[in-house]
């Protein structure tokens, strides 16, 4: 066993619950923050457009909701992950499979939450410019959400690959 | 950091911009300036003008309309939408849309001082002044004699004072000691501005120092071409001329000895963003230097929206207002006066 300051001993002697649950956190809490952070960006541009050219605010609202899916992608994500928490014997807890179970949580929180963020964002910036553009010619409106919706797609990797790598999560069997 | 505006602009930026980007649409069009090109009358464009944003503000005046009516109403329209958007905006945009201002202040008070100079009633004078450049004390500036006291007395406690005091001299107030204290204040004013823009960083720094290096040109242009044949010496020419911009530093020293207008343009020839201005110019005309140089200020001002995320819009908005009224005065000054077959010769499209 390495010295008791190592980073080694530490990642193997942090119990995977712990990993588990902030892995679980990160997925739903980074998620909304890019979905708040996107429809800000898209609202407040939208709101000051709307005030010249009232026509864009229903159509737009499809800004709104794209970034609105991130945080969806980051609740589902993390009601999944979360199903897969089982409770082990106290003596399995630092088995391999167990610490594999709760790196696998861990780093599929992350990577729904940290894409979601992106996602969120993009979706934002460009949201915020379509309502712009679509206040000044209604035509721009089409074309600018077809770049949204490859936009919003970044997210829904983040998504695939999250439910893949969590699908690893498997804990020891209660029996051992 | 540049580009990456986009992330926390919107907090505080986001609506205003969107804003101004809806008054941008309310611009009059070439199609616009067409119909008002056609008019006989001040009524007809009156008329023309009620089916515009503008007609708000012209609707209920009574005939018979003037010139000035027309003009004011106009000036009227953008100092409300420019109230507007000062009561929205947050530190730093509300400073540099006092920034825009400050120009306007520079001609109000040399307007004032010229006009007192000349004996000229105060009240009338006060009406001649851009609404968008009023301050407080500024009708007690007619009772400075020298630029000591009009300093003392009144600009101290005005935007104007760190520029002013650069420039403080016990001479009496002549045309051409004004002149120069223009110059000189606006001098001051675009270096702290051009300074200012550039600590925003980002995008409107990139923007509003290119703008501000035309307009710091255009003035070298202008003064250098004024002050031919006047008794300025080469070094207070020279003097004049901002620290900054295209010209800045080579440039300036050609222009400080230029004798004529031919060699004015020998030396802006040399830079390639002026050529093409000078191009469309023939040799010894310099009447219509003054529009080549606001149509290529418009084309610039409009790619500033070309761009989001950054305050160069809100600048760009206000001149393309501007040069729009200047617009209107012209064609209404063409039709009140006959002249309808000069009504292209100042009249800058926008669009």
């Amino acid at each position: 066993m390495p010295s008791s300051s190592s980073w080694s001993r530490a990642l193997t002697q942090i119990s995977p619950y712990t990993f588990a649950s902030i892995g679980i956190a990160i997925s739903i809490g980074v998620s909304v923050l890019g979905a708040a952070w996107g429809i800000y960006i898209t609202g407040s541009s939208l709101i000051g457009a709307a005030v010249k050219a009232p026509r864009i605010t229903s159509k737009n609202l499809i800004s709104v909701i794209f970034c609105e899916a991130v945080a969806i992608y980051g609740v589902i994500v993390a009601i999944i992950l979360q199903t897969k928490l089982e409770s082990v014997p106290s003596s399995q807890i630092y088995d391999p499979e167990s610490l594999r179970a709760g790196y696998a949580i861990f780093a599929s929180g992350i990577i729904v939450g940290f894409a979601n963020l992106f996602c969120g964002l993009c979706v934002g910036i460009i949201g915020s410019s379509c309502a712009l553009s679509d206040a000044q010619n209604s035509s721009l409106f089409v074309k600018i959400l077809v770049i949204e919706i490859f936009g919003s797609a970044l997210g829904l990797f983040g998504v695939i690959v999250g439910i893949i790598m969590s699908s690893q999560a498997s804990w020891p069997a209660r029996s051992g | 950091m540049y580009g990456f505006e986009a992330l926390t602009f919107n907090i505080h930026g986001g609506y205003l911009e969107a804003i101004v980007r809806g008054y941008r649409s309310g611009l009059l069009t070439a199609a616009d300036y067409n119909n008002l090109c056609q008019c006989e009358t001040l009524e007809d464009i009156k008329m023309h003008l009620t089916a515009t944003e503008y007609g708000p503000f012209l609707q209920n005046e009574a005939s018979p309309l003037h010139t000035t009516t027309i003009v004011e109403k106009c000036t009227l329209k953008l100092v409300d939408e420019y109230k507007h958007m000062m009561c929205q905006a947050t530190e730093p945009l509300s400073t540099f849309l006092e920034y825009i201002t400050y120009g306007h202040m520079i001609d109000n008070v040399v307007l004032i001082v010229t006009g007192t100079l000349h004996e000229r009633d105060v009240q009338g004078l006060l009406e001649k002044c851009h609404p968008l450049g009023m301050f407080e004390s500024i009708a007690t500036l007619a009772v400075a004699q020298n630029m000591r006291e009009l300093y003392r007395l009144v600009l101290v406690d005005t935007p104007l004072a760190p520029y002013f005091s650069g420039y403080i001299t016990s001479e009496d107030l002549d045309d051409m000691n004004i002149e120069i204290m223009r110059n000189t204040l606006y001098k001051a004013y675009l270096e702290d501005f051009y300074q200012f823009c550039k600590k925003l960083g980002g995008a409107t720094s990139e923007i509003m120092c290119d703008l501000l290096a035309f307009e710091a040109d255009r003035r070298a242009v202008n003064i250098t071409i004024n002050s031919i044949g006047t008794e300025l010496t080469r070094d207070d020419r020279r003097k004049l001329y901002s620290n900054f911009g295209l010209l800045y530093p080579y440039g300036h020293e050609e222009l400080a000895v230029c004798e004529d207008f031919d060699q004015v343009r020998a030396v802006l020839e040399k830079y390639p963003p002026y050529q093409s201005i000078f191009s469309k110019l023939s040799y010894g005309e310099s009447q219509m230097l003054d529009k080549a140089f606001y149509e290529e200020e418009v084309k610039r001002l409009c790619l500033a929206f070309e761009q989001q995320f950054h305050y160069a819009v809100f600048f760009a908005y206000i001149r393309l207002r501007e040069q729009e009224v200047r617009n209107l005065m012209w064609i209404s000054e063409c039709v009140a006066q006959n002249q309808k077959s000069r009504v292209h010769d100042s009249v800058v499209f926008i669009f």
